[in-house]
């Protein structure tokens, strides 16, 4: 049976709501309002989890999302389940069911705990040293092992079935960080007549000044907390603010562009989530920024300081004032600052035991006083050198600290506690401020980091700008608001504020201990477990860098990232390099501020809405004749038709013969089209392509190969003369965006003085390719008008025709070697044109075909696949095609590369024909081509790039890239297959009809 | 993410436009008349500043128009943008 722990009555908790929730199978309760860790707290539960690396007992240790310890699973093993959310975040609802990470077989009984006894032989870069050799192990023993002891929680395993979105939001003033501070700046700039935005990440509004009910903090001679509750009551009423709650921030990019993740779901009960939104990632541009972001407490770094029961001081203020729970029964204090003597009279006012040690030997304030006045005991100068207690602290050993606060002195005095409060003082959370590009600036007096010069129109205000006392933080926001919205209503101006002036903190980053370093455990990341002396020994094997310490120990590199232990390990740095702590810089702050589920980030992009689909209009006609498909960029192409039991080798092989034997059909409308007008069109085209076109008459159809500057083949297809000044140029399929840019960008920046204009019209028309023996009399039957001879209608020829009334353009040209007609039509009669032609061709046995298909037809013919036979390091004479390159045009794109020393190599990779000594066997594509098979290291020579079963030559055929292949015809080379190799011959790449009789046939 | 005052349209969110490397060069003229190394340079050589760089950029999700941007790569200030063939501004 649990004690109850719930000591008092508080507002920000619903009585009447009781919730039950479990955790690590057993059922607990706690009220509407309550985080997963004020819940567990009230029921006494410390133990949270286990450390990463030496499996030691972890419990909760702050209140917010710095939390390094208290991550764990949410949900059980289905699609809902969530690793790593922080208990300390989490509101708890009705069913909630939530289990320790990083612990097996359970947290009270850890088999990694092991690795506490062993500790002295895992020091930093422990992973690195010993797991890097030799390396078969890490692949079948230590990544396993490692992973299996140290996982950080479990992915889904299902598809996760939440929504999530995102939205975009403009507004004139953004307010991040709904304390006291923001609290004013979002009304001073929503009273100026700003659009403003408010965005908090808890799910009420008020920082930690709502539960600040100490006399010591006035405003107006009100407690603080009561002037803050009304303040929040007229944010609610102002018009042009919008409040977020549940909101958090998780990056600020440059230009005031900021991405911040909105929680609608998560502290709902699972059936009140089913189909509703869960997260919305609001893409934020605003006019202004305000930053009131806060700070957050600092630990104390001292010897077995990461014991469950240890936690910041303020968070224990927050549990007992907040929550209305006690985080234990005999609190000790422990602190560096005025700031923890808040918890000291918190926990003494609701009846709680409580004890301070203060490492300074005294302090005015009138918070010391006020303990002092309670009759509190505080032993000054004094810090605690060991703690005991394995699943909880059950005590402490302190020590007198020498004058110089180097060392200690005297005797140990044994304390017995329950709970242990650290403050090692406060650190200005500046993430956003420099993820904004911004600059930060060393304050020597307490060691804080602070905002100094902005890179976007911003201001950081409150705590997060250095203010840690109110009457400072209340004056200097409203006198930067006014400044920085130039605002002239303002409420605030009369504003009286009281409270205790706060006397100088003690800073020392590592506590002095009776033992040397080696001996004690003082913990830095609590997450990463990397302790002080991780640091040093960083340091003594010759790390000077914090970005190189940080990595090589993994301080901060958990998934709180280091918000608690970054200062300390630049500390500790500074101090052991004896530097100052300012000219060190910082760790890079990265985003997210906080970790964002992939659902967030990808939002509505899953499944089907991850990419467009483009389809041709004869998609359905495909889809109803039962073809396969393969995606070519964003394209759904025809890859082809199966007939009942067919593999697709069996398919293919039908198709290919179909095709050249009588007639085949295939859907060409992916090719990309790009309509070319102007009265130096020609001259255009010279320029873009490597032949000549000034002379191809109208009506004529002529293939072109186009370069990079670099000299390299990056595009072909036909282009046809439709008039004087009209041509209709088409790219490749995946090639058609990109050859469209590419032209656009040389006729706006290089000739800007030509007279041309480009279109893409690669959706306007729909391709119906037809092929084969038999193509000629189809045509005939579809367009009884034409003559189809020769002479009037010959190869590389265009005709604008009229099928049905509707106009099509028929080029005679072939991607097959067959005779083969393209009949163009306006996308919307592309399905009708298809089936007139299925049914103008059924005599014949016209045979659709897909792309796998057209593939083989043109690979029989030695034809290239830019992108598959070529990839960005093939110039023409590689391809041994420099028949298509003009010798007589001055110039055009990629010419001079031509005739670099490089590009004129002989022993260029170079296009070849591949033929298997068995020709039944088949290479694979990207099969690595060798000679010697002997020779250490092996010689690559090249690679396979098209491989297949030639049904109308009945043998296997391939091309390949081979150096110095243009010499090699005859030359016997090696194919090394896992489990064989095979020999082949090096022969021509026109494999079929090499005479071109066939086209004209 | 910046925000790019296109001459052409206005101001627009980066992700409408997209970069198009180093500004000022000019494609030779003659470029058989020059030498490899020659060529090569104005084929491969590239400045990568931190600071204040002169870049080509392109609207290609709005108006397709390329243009200029006088940018300062350390943070992502634009200092200027101006049409294709026009002079940088100066100052
Ligand atoms: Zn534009």
């Amino acid at each position: 049976m649990s004690e109850n722990f719930r000591s008092t009555e508080t507002k920000f908790l619903d009585k009447t709501n009781r919730i039950s929730f479990k955790y690590n199978g057993k059922k607990y309760y706690g009220y509407k309002g309550d985080t997963l860790a004020s819940a567990l707290l009230s029921n006494g539960v410390h133990l949270i989890g286990r450390s990463f690396k030496y499996h030691r007992p972890r419990g909760i240790m702050t209140c917010g999302s710095e939390e390094p310890n208290a991550i764990v699973q949410i949900g059980g093993n289905g699609s809902f389940t969530e690793p790593n959310v922080r208990a300390t975040e989490q509101e708890i609802y009705e069913g909630l069911e939530a289990s320790s990470q990083n612990c097996w077989p359970s947290v009270e009984f850890d088999v990694g705990g092991i690795n506490n006894f062993i500790s002295p032989v895992i020091p930093a870069g422990f992973y690195y040293k010993t797991f890097m050799w030799p390396k078969k192990l890490w692949y079948s023993l230590y990544e396993p092992a490692i992973r299996l002891s140290a996982g950080l929680g479990k992915s889904p395993t299902q598809p996760d079935p939440e929504l999530y979105d995102h939205k975009h939001l403009h507004c004139d003033v953004l307010v991040v960080g709904g304390g006291i501070s923001g609290i004013i700046a979002a009304s001073i700039s929503a009273d100026n007549g700003n659009n403003t935005v408010l965005i908090d990440d808890k799910n009420s509004l008020g920082g930690s000044t709502v539960y600040q009910n100490d006399e010591n903090f006035k405003i107006n001679d009100e407690i603080s907390s009561s002037w803050l509750d009304k303040k929040i009551e007229e944010l609610k009423n102002k018009h042009n603010l919008t409040i977020k709650n549940r909101t958090s921030v998780a990056a600020y990019h440059g230009y005031n562009y900021l991405l911040a993740r909105e929680n609608f779901a998560d502290h709902k009960p699972l059936d009140e989530r089913l189909n509703k939104l869960r997260q919305r990632l609001w893409k934020i541009r605003a006019k202004k920024v305000i930053l009131a972001t806060g700070a957050i407490e600092r630990p104390l770094i001292f010897n077995n300081n990461d014991r469950p029961g240890v936690m910041l001081a303020s968070s224990v203020k927050k549990y007992i004032d907040f929550f209305g729970v006690r985080c234990g029964d005999k609190n000790i204090i422990f602190t560096n600052n005025d700031t923890a003597y808040e918890t000291a009279i918190s926990l003494n006012k609701k009846g709680i035991e409580v004890t301070v040690i203060d490492i300074r030997k005294n302090s005015s304030s009138a918070l010391v006083k006020t303990t002092q006045d309670a009759g509190i005991k505080i032993y000054w100068n004094h810090t605690i050198v060991n703690t005991s207690g394995y699943r909880r602290i059950k005590s402490i050993e302190i020590m007198e600290m020498s004058e110089d606060g180097t060392n200690v002195v005297g005797k140990k005095t044994s304390l017995i506690c329950d709970n242990l409060s650290i403050s090692g003082g406060w650190t200005p959370m500046v993430h956003l401020f420099t993820q904004s590009g911004g600059k930060l600036r060393f304050r020597d007096a307490d060691q804080v980091f602070l905002p100094n010069t902005a890179m976007s129109d911003q201001i950081s205000i409150g705590s997060c700008n250095g203010d840690f006392e109110l009457d400072d933080i209340i004056k200097n926001t409203i006198s930067e608001c006014k400044n920085f919205l130039s605002a002239s209503v303002i409420d605030y101006d009369l504003l009286k504020v009281s409270c205790p002036k706060q006397n100088e903190s003690k800073i020392i980053w590592l506590l002095p201990n009776d033992k040397p370093l080696g001996k004690t455990k003082p913990f830095l990341d609590f997450q990463n477990d990397s302790t002080a002396k991780d640091i040093k020994l960083a340091m003594r094997e010759g790390f000077k860098s914090i970005e190189h310490v940080k990595r090589y120990t993994t301080t901060g590199m958990g998934t709180d990232q280091g918000k608690l232990a970054n200062m300390h390990a630049l500390g500790i740095i500074s101090e052991t390099a004896g530097v100052k702590m300012g000219s060190l810089g910082t760790t890079t702050f990265r985003p997210p501020y906080t970790p964002l589920t992939f659902g967030t980030i990808v939002g509505r992009n899953v499944g089907t809405f991850f990419d467009i689909t483009r389809k041709t209009p004869m998609h359905d006609w495909h889809k109803d004749h039962k073809a396969e498909f393969e995606n070519v960029g964003q394209w759904k192409r025809a890859w082809y038709y199966p007939k009942k039991i067919e593999s697709m080798h069996q398919a293919v092989q039908r198709e290919s013969k179909a095709a050249r034997e009588s007639a085949g059909i295939l859907d060409a409308s992916t090719l990309g089209k790009i309509d070319i007008k102007g009265t130096d069109a020609s001259e255009f085209l010279n320029r873009v392509y490597t032949n000549a076109w000034s002379k191809l008459g109208i009506g004529k159809c002529r293939y072109g190969l186009m370069l990079n500057e670099d000299g390299m083949v990056y595009d072909d297809g036909v282009t046809t003369r439709l008039s004087e000044n009209h041509y209709l140029m088409t790219t490749t399929t995946g090639g058609a965006a990109n050859v469209l840019s590419k032209l656009e960008d040389y006729l706006q920046t290089e000739w800007p003085e030509l007279d041309v204009w480009l279109t893409s019209v690669t959706d306007h028309y729909a391709t119906a390719s037809v092929c084969g023996p038999n193509s000629k009399n189809i045509l005939k039957k579809l367009f009884p008008n034409i003559e189809f001879n020769d002479e009037n209608f010959p190869h590389m020829s265009f005709k604008n025709a009229e099928l049905d009334g509707i106009n099509c353009r028929i080029m005679r040209i072939s991607f097959t070697g067959e005779h083969s007609y393209e009949i163009n039509i306006e996308s919307k009669y592309g399905k009708s044109l298809w089936e007139k032609c299925m049914d103008a061709g059924k005599k014949f046995n016209i045979t659709p075909y897909g792309t796998e298909t057209m593939h083989l037809l043109r690979a029989e013919k030695g034809f290239i696949i830019v992108g598959q036979d070529t990839d960005g390091t093939m110039t023409p004479s590689d391809l041994q095609m420099d028949w298509i390159v003009s010798k007589k045009k001055y110039d055009f794109i990629g010419k001079r590369s031509l005739y670099r020393s490089d590009t004129m190599r002989e022993d260029r990779k170079q296009l070849v024909g591949l033929l298997t000594d068995n020709p039944s066997e088949i290479l694979e594509e990207g099969a690595q081509i060798v000679q010697d098979e002997k020779k250490q290291p092996i010689e690559m020579l090249g690679h396979v790039t098209s491989s297949y079963f030639s049904p109308n030559l009945n043998k296997s055929i391939a091309l390949a890239v081979v150096k110095n292949g243009k010499n090699l015809k005859g030359q016997k080379l090696l194919v090394p297959m896992k489990d064989k190799t095979i020999n082949v011959t090096v022969s021509d790449f026109i494999f079929f009809d090499s005479k071109n009789e066939r086209l004209n046939a | 993410m910046f925000i790019i005052n296109c001459p052409f349209c206005g101001e627009r969110d980066q992700s409408e436009f997209s970069a198009g490397g180093e500004a000022h060069i000019v494609r030779p003229k003659q470029p058989t008349e020059l030498t490899d190394d020659e060529w090569a340079d104005f084929l491969f050589m590239r400045k990568n500043i931190k600071g204040i760089q002169f870049e080509r950029w392109n609207h290609s999700h709005g108006c397709r128009k390329w243009f200029n941007v006088i940018r300062d790569t350390s943070n992502d200030k634009i200092h200027a943008v101006y049409k294709m063939g026009e002079k940088p501004p100066s100052n």
